[in-house]
């Protein structure tokens, strides 16, 4: 069994605020997250996949099938966007970095099987770094 | 415990298998099946598990880690063509999968000893990917 990890980067703007909290109550809880034209980070994504061996290519991942899918399902949806007004992934869900690696996560594991057609490898996790600071893990069993 | 130590080393390497049509090594590999091969500077994380010995205060003296890492791997790999210079990738595709496995394979006689193991081998092939292995375990849910 191998893991394999794979690295790629989004720039993307949000705004923390709760449509359930007055707006003192979000300057409280959010503070200069909450600031009202929003803001950016430079994302980190990391995307790990387990599984054995495939004997033809010697490697557990196609690395080729999922970059073409974090692409099309992750990164080309929210590159250089404001994730509240932009995306459609969150309604009512305030975008911050858990729920953006709980969505990220679950895109992933809805679309895996169209990427990747056997029994493995299969999606182990995801891990977002919204600054080098501030870090985000997701595993696939703790999404729907 | 878990106690790490990192290196580095430069090669070359190029990923093709011969039972397949050049298309075909085109299809899976991409550029990496180009024939005259390419580098990377790999980076590997090696980790071993253990309790501090009771009188000095070390897992395992990372001297020795650094040596055992130099003469099983840094001097094997640095500056070699994999499929040409360094068995068994003439033969097995120098994947970071296999170059995790040869690596594990080479170190765990040198690093296991009682009260002491090899836990994970973590190929950095690029900044942007990597391979944790942990020794053969079976692929189950």
């Amino acid at each position: 069994m191998f893991h394999v990890t794979r690295r790629y980067q989004f720039a993307a703007s949000h705004r923390l605020h709760s449509p359930a909290l007055s707006d003192e109550e979000n300057r409280r809880v959010y503070g200069k997250c909450n600031h009202p034209y929003g803001h950016g980070h430079n994302y980190v994504l990391e995307v790990s996949a387990r599984g054995p061996l495939d004997p033809l290519a010697g490697s557990a991942v196609n690395t080729r099938l999922l970059d073409r899918l974090v692409s099309r399902q992750v990164l080309e949806p929210l590159e250089h966007r404001n994730l509240n007004a932009d995306v459609d992934w969150f309604g009512p869900v305030v975008p911050t970095s858990e729920n953006l690696g709980i969505e990220i996560c679950r895109r992933l594991k809805h679309n895996w099987n169209a990427a990747f057609s056997g029994e493995w490898p299969r999606l182990e996790k995801v891990r977002i770094e919204e600054t080098p600071r501030n870090i985000f893990e997701i595993r696939a069993d703790e999404v729907e | 415990m878990i106690i790490t130590r990192k290196i580095e080393f430069s090669a070359s390497h190029m990923c093709r298998n011969p039972a397949l049509s050049d298309a075909e090594n085109r299809e899976l590999f991409g550029l990496a099946a180009n024939p005259h091969g390419h580098g990377h500077n790999y980076v590997l994380e090696v980790s071993v598990e253990g309790a501090p010995d009771a009188v000095t205060g070390m897992v395992l003296d990372l001297k020795e880690l650094k040596d055992v890492l130099n003469r099983e791997v840094v001097e094997p790999y640095d500056h070699r063509f994999l499929n040409y210079e360094v068995p068994p990738f003439d033969r097995v595709i120098p994947t970071a999968e296999n170059i995790a496995r040869d690596i594990w394979v080479r170190l765990e006689p040198e690093l296991n000893r009682p009260g002491r193991q090899l836990r994970m081998v973590r190929l950095y092939e690029t900044p942007d990917l990597y391979v944790d292995y942990h020794g053969e375990e079976t692929c189950s849910t």
